[in-house]
């Protein structure tokens, strides 16, 4: 195990340099390069030349480049220009991280929640109207843009009936103490109830509307492996043993469907990811999808960058901590 | 050794070893299983119908796609666009251009989006896992390692931060920015295949026979590697269609409004979508269609082609 935790860190190191060196290349091919990816449209001459210099621009590539890694590695990503301008990138980023980190582990849960039991419900009923239709449901699910699927629920249940807010995090008129940043369980932390409330129905609509892209692909996954599973000889001989249905689902069958159900939820981290993106530009939710989508419009590239690369390393570590957890219950990951 | 044997007869053997039996009953056992699969012929006829009006489209549409003939009843300020009227099926749009129009002719780009995004995957990842799969080695470590790091990028985000790189976002850049981030998928695909097959008794058995190294990959790798990836590509064209409309909404998709893309039309729609919700109906139901289309299609083979599934 220890073998091959260091192999895979040892991997995620080589992954993490060229990372690096991809967004050192994109960045200086960004329209207008650095200096302008930095400072925008309208600086000042004598400012493009101060930056030019800063950056060291006119030095070799490959000292560049180390330059660029060593700001990186400091967290030096330069102000903000047009999501909040004049405010530090990394400060735009961590007040905007907690919205996300709500948003998302919410949608996980909830496709989570439902496509685990549906899975197992359409295995079971296989070929029948219950299987059939949960199918076509999930597939709908993928064919529907997340984007579209938002609106259609800010629509209906928000502009037409009212019955959810249509836009961001928490009403105006709410005065709630702040403790980790995460709204709903500050609320819960400092027992202002309403405040809690409050955030969990803004939060609805884009759990519903993200929340269809783990379902969708957690449900197909569950219903394979649990087909696979419950032919298998060792479920033949927990029925012949006299177990009841509960233990077989619960110790036997689900058990084993689903590891692949884990190894999905890491892969997913990079769907959710660039879901937040389209579900926060709908719902006006200030987390770091929206920045995003407003750093690409007002060409604020000090915030793009520390987002992609943050996104992406998030993607990387996530995923290797999955299959470290995937090795620790299954010895066979660990041989190969 | 490999220059005993005459040509005639080493090209015999090839046939013999590469279009076996074997091949064609697979196929015909793929078929069977596909031919009574309603998921696959839900997914033929939409994918039919969509290409069929892709290809027509420019043709049958009533209207100039790009002329904006209802412009006197269009207002910005009254907010009001032209309704459905004789000749115009569905009214104008915020433009005063014909919005049946658009959506038919609009058909073929989408479809292009689809189609030259997947091919781009294809070929790139063909290359590299060809490359990789055929030599092994410290090609294949440097390879699989780019190939990896491309793979830890979302591909939405890799498909955005290649989209911003383009100063006037049009089709072409739309249809790079979204097939580019498809390649590793591709060439992962196509690698593992490879390297499954190069065990295989059938490689073994031309290698003793003497066949050369080339066409020992182009003849009897490829050709057995290449069913799985048929099955993504199929699945990768309804993505493409996604991301491409996912980079509209964000403001990265075409701006060539003489060319209309359902995608397009979508994150158009959207700054009018509250007192004009059909112009962000119909190409989102028309986008809804044609990628369940493609992906029913994609599921039947997967199926179908699946040797679990073998009777």
């Amino acid at each position: 195990m220890l073998r091959y935790t260091v192999r895979r860190l040892l991997q995620l190191v080589v992954v993490m340099i060229v990372l690096s060196f991809l967004l050192f290349i994109w960045l200086r091919n960004l329209p207008g390069g650095p200096v302008t990816a930095l400072l925008g449209d309208r600086a000042t001459p004598q400012k493009r030349a101060e930056l030019t210099a800063v950056l060291g621009l006119d030095q070799p590539i490959y000292v560049q480049y180390f330059k660029f890694v060593g700001r990186v590695l400091q967290g030096n990503f330069g102000q903000s220009t047009g999501v909040s301008p004049g405010t530090d990138a990394v400060d735009v980023f961590f007040t905007r991280f907690g919205a996300t980190i709500e948003l998302t582990v919410g949608a996980m849960i909830f496709g989570l929640a439902f496509g685990i039991p549906l899975g197992y419900m359409a295995a079971k009923r296989r070929g029948g109207v219950a299987d059939n239709s949960f199918i076509i449901v999930s597939l709908i699910g993928v064919a529907v843009p997340v984007f579209f699927l938002a609106f259609l629920l800010k629509y209906v249940f928000a502009v037409k009936w009212g019955w959810l807010p249509p836009s961001g995090r928490q009403s105006p008129g709410i005065d709630a103490t702040r403790v980790t940043g995460l709204f709903i369980l500050d609320g819960v932390l400092t027992r202002e109830w309403d405040a809690a409330w409050d955030s969990v129905k803004h939060l609805i609509l884009p759990w519903i509307a993200l929340g269809t892209i783990p379902f969708a692909v957690i449900f197909r996954i569950t219903r394979g492996s649990v087909l696979e599973v419950q032919g298998e000889d060792f479920v033949r001989t927990a029925e012949a043993k006299g177990l009841t249905s509960t233990t077989i689902r619960n110790r036997h069958i689900l058990r084993n469907a689903l590891l692949p159900v884990i190894t999905v939820t890491g892969l997913l981290t990079g769907l959710l990811l660039t879901g937040a993106v389209l579900t926060e530009t709908v719902f006006a939710y200030p987390g770091i999808g929206e920045a995003l989508k407003i750093g690409f419009q007002q060409k604020d590239y000090p915030v793009v960058q520390l987002i992609i690369l943050a996104a992406a390393a998030a993607f990387v570590v996530i995923n290797t901590v999955v299959d470290l957890a995937y090795a620790l219950v299954d010895p066979r990951i660990r041989a190969r | 050794m490999a220059t005993t044997y005459s040509r005639a007869r080493k090209q015999r053997i090839d046939a013999l070893v590469s279009s076996g039996d074997e091949g064609t009953s697979l196929l015909r056992d793929a078929w069977s299983r596909l031919r009574v699969s309603p998921l696959f012929w839900v997914g033929a006829v939409i994918v039919g119908l969509f290409v069929v009006l892709a290809i027509i489209g420019p043709w049958i549409a009533p209207q100039d796609p790009g002329a904006q003939v209802l412009i006197g009843q269009t207002s910005r300020a009254r907010n009001a666009i032209a309704p459905s009227q004789p000749g115009f099926l569905l009214g104008g749009d915020t433009q005063g251009r014909d919005f049946f129009s658009r959506l038919v002719v609009g058909a073929r780009q989408t479809l292009l989006v689809g189609i030259i995004a997947t091919l781009i995957g294809l070929i790139g990842g063909l290359i590299i896992g060809l490359l990789a799969g055929a030599f092994g080695g410290w090609v294949d470590t440097v390879l699989m390692r780019i190939v990896d790091v491309m793979l830890s990028i979302p591909s939405l985000l890799l498909a955005i931060s290649i989209g911003v790189l383009f100063t006037n976002p049009n089709l072409t850049s739309v249809i790079i920015a979204v097939g580019i981030p498809q390649i590793p998928v591709f060439a992962r695909l196509l690698r593992g295949q490879m390297l499954a097959q190069r065990e295989s008794d059938h490689v073994l058995a031309a290698r003793s026979l003497g066949v050369k190294e080339t066409p020992i990959v182009l003849r009897h790798m490829l050709p057995n590697s290449i069913s799985p990836v048929i099955v993504q590509a199929t699945i990768v064209v309804a993505t493409s269609i996604l991301d491409a409309a996912a980079l509209s909404f964000l403001g990265l998709g075409s701006q060539d409004v003489s060319q209309p893309e359902w995608g397009a039309m979508l994150g158009e729609a959207q700054s009018s979508i509250d007192s004009h919700p059909q112009l962000a109906f119909w190409p989102a139901g028309a986008i809804i269609v044609v990628v369940l289309g493609f992906t029913l299609l994609g599921e039947a083979l997967r199926e179908a082609i699946d040797p679990k599934n073998r009777r």
